[in-house]
């Protein structure tokens, strides 16, 4: 079963697609780019469609999705936690 | 699906262009014709009003573009016929006068001089008359070269970048070769993939006229924000859905180019493409007023990918909407014409996704009435770029 997707190999993100994730569950992610799997711990409650972290980020940190550079880091994400507005922001505007 | 020899059944106009829906419509040209068009399209059942707020002491680009948007709407093909009101004859006659170069059946009435009830009594006159004529026309198969399909996605979340988008994107790269005229738009909503568009003009005018439309709205938005929009772009149901950043909600928008077709052109709101081929539409992001637009600008059937359960339609162009995330395909199944939820569970391929959004594609263009159309959404949203006078 897939728990989250991952656009290509090099994302620091995958995309939750079932619901109810929590704490300790196992997730298995599909990178569809490549066709492979990744496994990652969960350690936080997320929400259907919102990230998993795949990186340990420091603050800093630039975020990659889609192979490309969606924001920076403002708070450490330890990977398997979840990625979202109160970690990460944009660089424009 | 091999698209060489397929066809659909559609009407076609006076001009060549071929439309997929039959209306007679009554468009008001300012806010203060609403109730007149709104107690003929009444009196006249089978017709449709277009009520709107705008219309009045607006002046320069922004009257352009409000022109611009009405007479596109009238020439759309997927109208047949067009009673205009108008509080007064001359702007009332400019914009019957635009649409009746597509060659369609249009008059117009303005109210000064004759009141409510004179402009209705005489306008019901024609609208019925439209109406009885525009029942006799009969669809004919035509090559699928002759449908205009647009795109723009609403109340996105990160689902819409893996499954829905992309589903567009195949469906375009499908449509492209066939001669088809597609545009995709939402200016703000390219920030931070913008690179990645550009990289996809077919030449270097292209190109540059695309960057000068990208550009020109970067820096509305720095003239006019007070914080970074987090709320407005991304939206809060966008964040609410897991989006977090403009350039994430920006490379899942423009998933809906898919990988293969090239932008061929760049036009301007509410501007009538030249030619097949895709067109980037300087626009808003907002849903229905980037709709609205498209439809003014000749497109007749549109695909509209949602996350977290956008709910709009378009009073003339046929919004046909899909979404890949299975909770809102659950909980919103009444808005939800193409369930593509199976490519997050590895049980369709992209392939196939694109495939079953062509299909409905065909059978919406034949007839088939979107879920928009039957929960009577018609969200009609002009575009204005500054006060009135």
């Amino acid at each position: 079963m897939i728990h989250f997707v991952v656009h290509e190999e090099g994302d620091g993100v995958g995309v939750v697609v079932v619901e109810g994730v929590k704490p300790g569950n196992e997730l298995t992610g599909w990178i569809m780019e490549q066709d492979t799997e990744i496994k990652v711990l969960a350690k936080s409650e997320i929400p259907i469609g919102h990230k998993v972290s795949l990186t340990d980020y420091q603050a800093g940190d630039t975020v990659i999705k889609y192979g490309v550079d969606i924001g920076k880091v403002v708070a450490p994400i330890a990977r398997g936690e979840h990625a979202h507005v109160h970690n990460i922001k944009t660089k424009r505007w | 699906m091999e698209l060489s020899n397929a066809t659909f059944w559609g009407f076609e106009r006076e001009n060549g262009r071929v439309g997929v829906r039959n209306h007679v419509i009554i468009l008001p040209v300012d806010d203060l014709s609403n109730a007149a068009a709104e107690a003929v399209a009444n009196n006249i059942k089978g017709t449709l009003a277009l009520p709107h707020p705008y219309g009045r002491l607006q002046f320069g680009a922004d009257l352009d573009l409000h022109f611009r948007t009405l007479i596109g709407t009238g020439s759309n093909p997927n109208v047949a016929a067009v009673v205009v009101i108008g509080i007064e004859d001359g702007w009332t006659k400019k914009i019957v006068d635009g649409i009746a170069e597509t060659g369609k059946p249009v008059t117009g009435f303005g109210i000064e001089g004759h009141g409510d009830h004179d402009t209705i009594r005489k306008a019901s006159q024609v609208a019925r008359e439209y109406l009885q004529w525009a029942s006799e026309k009969r669809r004919e198969e035509r090559p699928i070269k002759d449908l205009w399909v647009s795109t723009k996605c609403g109340e996105s979340d990160t689902t819409s970048g893996c499954g829905a988008n992309p589903t567009v994107g195949n469906a375009f790269d499908k449509l492209y070769p066939h001669g088809t005229t597609l545009v995709f738009g939402e200016t703000s909503e390219i920030t931070g993939g913008e690179m990645l568009v550009a990289e996809r003009c077919r030449t270097p005018e292209v190109r540059e006229r695309f960057m000068f439309m990208f550009n020109r709205y970067q820096d509305m938005i720095n003239r006019w924000k007070t914080n970074d929009l987090s709320e407005s772009q991304p939206t809060k149901g966008n964040i609410a859905g897991g989006l977090t950043t403009i350039e994430e909600k920006a490379l899942g928008n423009i998933q809906k180019i898919g990988r293969k077709c090239l932008v061929d052109g760049v036009i301007d709101k509410g501007e009538v493409p030249a030619h097949p081929g895709l067109w980037f539409m300087d626009s808003s992001s907002a849903a229905a007023e980037m709709v609205t637009l498209c439809a003014a600008s000749g497109y007749t059937v549109h695909f509209f990918p949602t996350g977290q359960g956008n709910v709009i339609g378009n009073p003339i162009l046929p919004v046909i909407k899909l979404c890949a995330n299975p909770k809102t395909v659950r909980t919103m199944s009444e808005h939800i014409d193409v369930d593509v939820s199976g490519l997050l569970r590895k049980e369709m391929n992209p392939d196939q996704a694109g495939d079953a959004l062509l299909d409905c594609m065909f059978r919406t263009a034949n007839g088939r009435l979107t879920a928009a159309e039957a929960l009577g959404h018609r969200e009609f949203v002009l575009t204005r770029l500054f006060e009135s006078a």
